[in-house]
Order: C-alpha cells, then structure tokens, then sequence
C-alpha cells in the first residue's frame, strides 16, 4: 500500500506543467478538454477525454459530455489478435495513467470496479490498466445543469491521489499520494491548506422510493417511453456506469487468415441487445427497456453490490435528444409505486 | 493474473448428425464439467457463441449445435480433426446428487434436451440411483428429433416419452405438445418428485404450469434459462434478468427463484 499524505502548496501553471512535464515521462495524463466543432450542433463544442500535455487544456468550468470510463474501458479494445491459430494478447502501454475527473466520476469508477472485479472473476483487461490509475480531483464549485450527485451521495470523495484547481495565475495543489509528491520539488515546510469544493446541494432532486420493487413494472407510467424513446443508446455510452459490451470477431481484408477479438461497448436500449441466434429477443418494447435501465441503476445493481449504480451525474439527461429525463423517471417511481401498491 | 477470455484450442474427435442443421460436436476436454454447465465456443475471426453440453465423458465434451447464426454457420463447416476454440466451463449446472433417491422427470422442448441429457444419461445408466425417471421429449416434426440413438438406449432403462408437436398420417410415433401428457405421468408421491423443464420460453413457460397443476411442488421445479451472452463471467449485461446474471447463477435455476425472473 502506497504511503498516504496530505501536502498543500500552489505553483505557477508554468511552473505545474513543467513538473508535469516530467511526470509525463512515466504517466499518461487524461482530462476534459473543449473539442471545438465537434459539438451535437453546427458550430458547438464537446468535452470528452483526451491525453493533455498542459493543465491549462483541462476544462474545469464545464461537465464533460463523457466520461472518463473510456481510459480504462475503450469503446473498442482488442482481447487477442489471431493468427493462423493462434491468439496472441496486445501488448498493453507501459506508462502509468493519470485522470482529471470530478468526485461523481471517482464514485462512477468504484461502480465499474464492482462489475469488472468482484462480478465473477476479475477482468484481466479492465484490471491491467485500472491498476495504473490514479485520480486528480476537479472540484465542483456549483452544481452543473442536471446534475443530482448529492441525492446518490456522489457530491464529495476521500479517493482521490491528487486535487487541483487554478486560481489567476497559479495551481493549487492537495497531495495525498507520496509517490505523485516525488515529480513536486515542494519545501514540506511549507504547507498550505487547499481543501476541493464539492457541491451541497443540486438543483435537481431525486428521491428513490424505499418500498421499491418489481411491483412497479406493472405501472402505467413505463408506457410513454414506447414512444419517447428512440432506442439511439446515447444514455448508456455517456454514463460513467454502463458497462455492458459485445463481442465482436474481425478479420483483415489483406490476410482473411488474421484478425482479432475485440469488445465493443454495448446499450441495453439499442435493438439486438438481448438477442440470441436464431432470432429470440426479449424487451422488444422501449419501456421496457427504459425499466430495464432504471431498475438496474437504482435497485437490481443495490441488490448485489449494497450501493446504487447510478452517480446523479446527469449525463442521460443532458446527452437525450428525446429530452427524456433519467432524474424524473426515477421521481415517477414514488406515486408508481403508490399506483401499484 | 489469468485472462478468463482467453480461449484454448479443443481437437473436434466426432461429429455426428441429427437433422439438417442440427449436429453434435465431440471436444476434447478434461476436467470437471456438470450436466446444464455452458462452454464459449469460439471460431477465432467469426465469434464466440455459448453452447451448452450434451454429453461429459471422461476425455470429451459434446456440444450439440444447431445452425442459426454466423458462428453456428461457420462450426458446421468443420470436420473430425480440426479444431475450435473453447472456454469454460461456466454457469452452476445441474447437481445430480440432488436428484438421486428421488422420482424424477426431465420434460425438455428440442434443442432444450442438450443442457439436461447429461442427467437422462446417468440415470438411464445407473436406474437403480433413483426411484423413477419419466423423460419427456418434444420436437417440432419427426425431422427434428434429436439423440434418435439415445432414446433407443434410454428407453431400455427409463420411461420415454418422445413427442412431436405435428406429423403427417404416416407417422406412428406420438403426436402432441409435451402438456398434454403432462397428466398421463404416473407419480407417487406428489411432494418429493423432482421436475426438470428445459425449452424455448413459451413451451417452459406452460409445462412448468401444466405440472404445478398437476399438483407438483413449485420448489421441486427447476428450469434452464437461454440468454445472449458474450462473457459467459458476468461482465457484458447481455444475459442479466433484474439482480441475476443468467452466466453466474445459473443456467440452472428452482423455479421458485426462476419465477421472480422478469426481463
């Protein structure tokens, strides 16, 4: 176990990035930057992850469209190349990982750890680079626009290495881990208190009935969503917790005798979902699959784990383009369970 | 740290034919396996499918494959001495200690008979280990029938009723759903016989009530389930049903368990 500490100082950006620099030697540094253009809409922006090279690239003002799952569960990530019998692992990048993420994202990545390391037996893909992990703190300062963190309790974290945040011309800096203080050439001498903001309270609220239970699949109000929903995933692909994939088997076209074994991430909202050979599927209807979701996020997911999935980051909501709200879906189970009861 | 998703190459020592498209593989394999356990089986650069086995013997596994969708398509084209891809086993299985001493009765719908044959054939086998075995066996058409040899050999030493949902006149074998001879099984003690229901979902879903009906105790029902499945290790979602991943808890489930399974 690595040693724990807990250091305060602030330096320069100029002075930061140089330490980052070095630190870049060993780490590959991810965080949310502004990709200009590549917004929904013509001329609009999106914040997804990407390796950066400065901390000025990181954005801190603006809740990622994405979330960081992809560093440690790539959309598309290779299992095994074959070739004429053979199968042969890729060979996984030396370099350690370092990821700017905010408290409801740290909270999102215990969740993959409970699928990817204690569901069955453990991953050895997801465990390879989870184990090369370690998080920079973004503090949040006020509450994003459908973000409901503090109703699942993922507003604040103690699990973190390191917390940042830029003030005018400087970067200050907690440290908890000993191994990241060794890049920061600090007088220890010197310590400051720098303490992450996290938010209180959000706007939106969510309140998970406590007598919850498969009586509620039988509520009317699942209905509208058979023609709300239009089965395009998006939900699933933005959250920090869905982490169902398909497998998927290719083979090059110059050499039909060589290929390889990927995963992909999978939606259990997209057509095909629960579909085996031979053509039987289940959840046909979309409100169906919409309950699939819900449920799994906050009841089937408590049952096996003791915590609920979902984090309230609010990514669903902001990423639906049938405006369908993942926090009010969750508020209609109260009088649907009324309805049921 | 083992890569659970890396498969081994498995020599295929004898294929033999049922129907058109339906074929059973014999796998080299050592190890432990059960009745109702599932393998992946893989054709590297044409995919993994679960398949579950039809027969354990001491060096071999069967698989009993039915061609309905790429990788399927693609095993069929295989021949003694080559190979695929497996890993496994996986899933609970059926226990077949909890059946012995006991009156028993395995009602499988097609395909359905694969997963639960390892339990027919031990106790065709060794009869004397429980105190009765009625198997009930449907098929779409007497085209379909699978195990035609088995069910000479099991015939010899248990109770067989094989069935086909529809034939023309000139068939003599026995024509109907498998509930309707659900009231013709004799039983003698209603409380304790044990019931095995394998099959797609409609043909489960009204066997298992035609033998609650007959008076059989929900708890002594157990059913297979059939779901997508790309891990088979409770990874990729595909199977899960509420709280229960299909790959980790089951195939196999009692039925009182089975019957909170909503999708």
């Amino acid at each position: 176990m690595e040693g724990v500490i807990f250091m305060g100082f602030k330096l320069k950006i100029e002075k930061f990035d140089e330490q980052l620099e070095i630190l870049r030697q060993e780490y590959k540094v991810y965080a949310p930057v502004i990709i200009k253009g590549k917004g929904t809409f013509a001329d609009t922006n999106t914040v997804r992850y990407k390796e950066i090279e400065s901390i000025k690239e990181v954005e801190f003002d603006l809740k990622s469209n994405y979330s960081p799952k992809e560093i440690i569960l790539p959309i598309t990530q290779t299992l095994f190349y074959f070739t004429e019998d053979d199968c042969e692992e890729p060979k996984c990048d030396e370099k350690k990982i370092l990821i700017f993420l905010r408290s409801c994202d740290i909270h999102a990545m215990i969740r993959l750890d409970e699928i990817y390391l204690k569901n069955g037996n453990e991953d050895y893909y997801y465990k390879v680079l989870r184990d090369k992990v370690k998080y920079v703190l973004m503090g949040c300062s006020e509450s994003f626009e459908n973000c409901f963190c503090a109703s699942m309790g993922s507003n604040s974290t103690e699990n973190y290495d390191m917390y940042t945040r830029i003030q005018d011309d400087e970067v200050f800096v907690e440290c908890k881990s000993e191994e990241l203080m060794n890049y920061f050439n600090i007088d220890k001498t010197n310590d400051l208190k720098v303490e992450p903001e996290f938010v209180q309270s959000n706007e939106v609220k969510v309140t998970i009935p406590e007598n919850l239970d498969q009586r509620v699949f039988k509520s009317k109000m699942w209905d509208e969503y058979s023609s709300r929903c239009i089965a395009c995933g998006r939900c699933n692909f933005v959250c920090g917790t869905c982490s169902c994939f398909t497998m998927q088997d290719v083979f090059y076209k110059e050499n039909r005798n060589v290929g390889e074994r990927r995963r992909v991430w999978a939606s259990c909202h997209i057509d095909g979902y629960s579909d085996m050979a031979g053509g039987h599927g289940f959840r046909k209807d979309k409100k169906d699959r919409m309950r699939f979701k819900i449920m799994h996020k906050v009841y089937d997911f408590k049952k096996r784990a003791g915590y609920h999935m979902c984090i309230g980051c609010g990514r669903c909501d902001d990423i639906c383009p049938e405006y369908i709200s993942f926090s009010n879906c969750v508020n209609k189970l109260n009088k649907a369970m009324d309805e049921v009861e | 740290m083992k890569n659970i998703y890396m498969p081994f190459k498995s020599k295929i020592l004898k294929i033999s034919k049922h129907t058109e498209t339906d074929y059973t593989f014999r796998m080299e394999f050592k190890g432990e396996v059960k009745p109702g356990q599932f393998f992946e089986v893989s054709i590297p650069k044409f995919g993994e499918s679960p398949i579950s086995v039809s027969e354990i013997g001491e060096n071999y596994v069967d698989f009993t494959i039915r061609r309905v969708g790429t990788v399927t398509d693609v095993i069929h084209s295989f021949f003694v001495g080559g190979t695929l891809f497996l890993r496994g086993p996986y899933g609970n299985g059926f226990d077949v200690n909890h059946y012995k001493n006991k009156e028993i009765i395995v009602a499988a719908g097609g395909t359905g008979l694969a997963p639960v044959k390892g339990i027919v054939d031990y106790f065709a086998k060794n009869p004397s280990e429980c105190k009765g075995f009625n198997l009930m066996a449907g098929f779409k058409s007497p085209e379909d029938i699978l195990f035609k040899d088995n069910f000479k050999t099991w015939e010899k030493s248990i109770s067989v009723t094989l069935t086909v949902d529809g034939a023309d006149a000139s068939y003599t074998g026995t024509v109907g759903l498998i509930t309707k001879y659900i009231d013709g099984i004799p039983v003698d003690n209603m409380d304790e016989v044990q019931v095995i229901v394998v099959g797609p979902p409609m043909m489960l879903k009204f066997t298992v009530a035609g033998f609650i009906k007959k008076g059989v105790k929900e708890k002594n029902i157990w059913v297979s389930y059939e779901r997508k499945m790309c891990c088979g290790v409770g990874k990729c979602g595909h199977c899960r049903i509420d709280d229960t991943y299909i790959c980790l808890e089951g195939p196999v489930f009692n039925y009182l368990d089975a019957v909170h399974l909503v999708d």
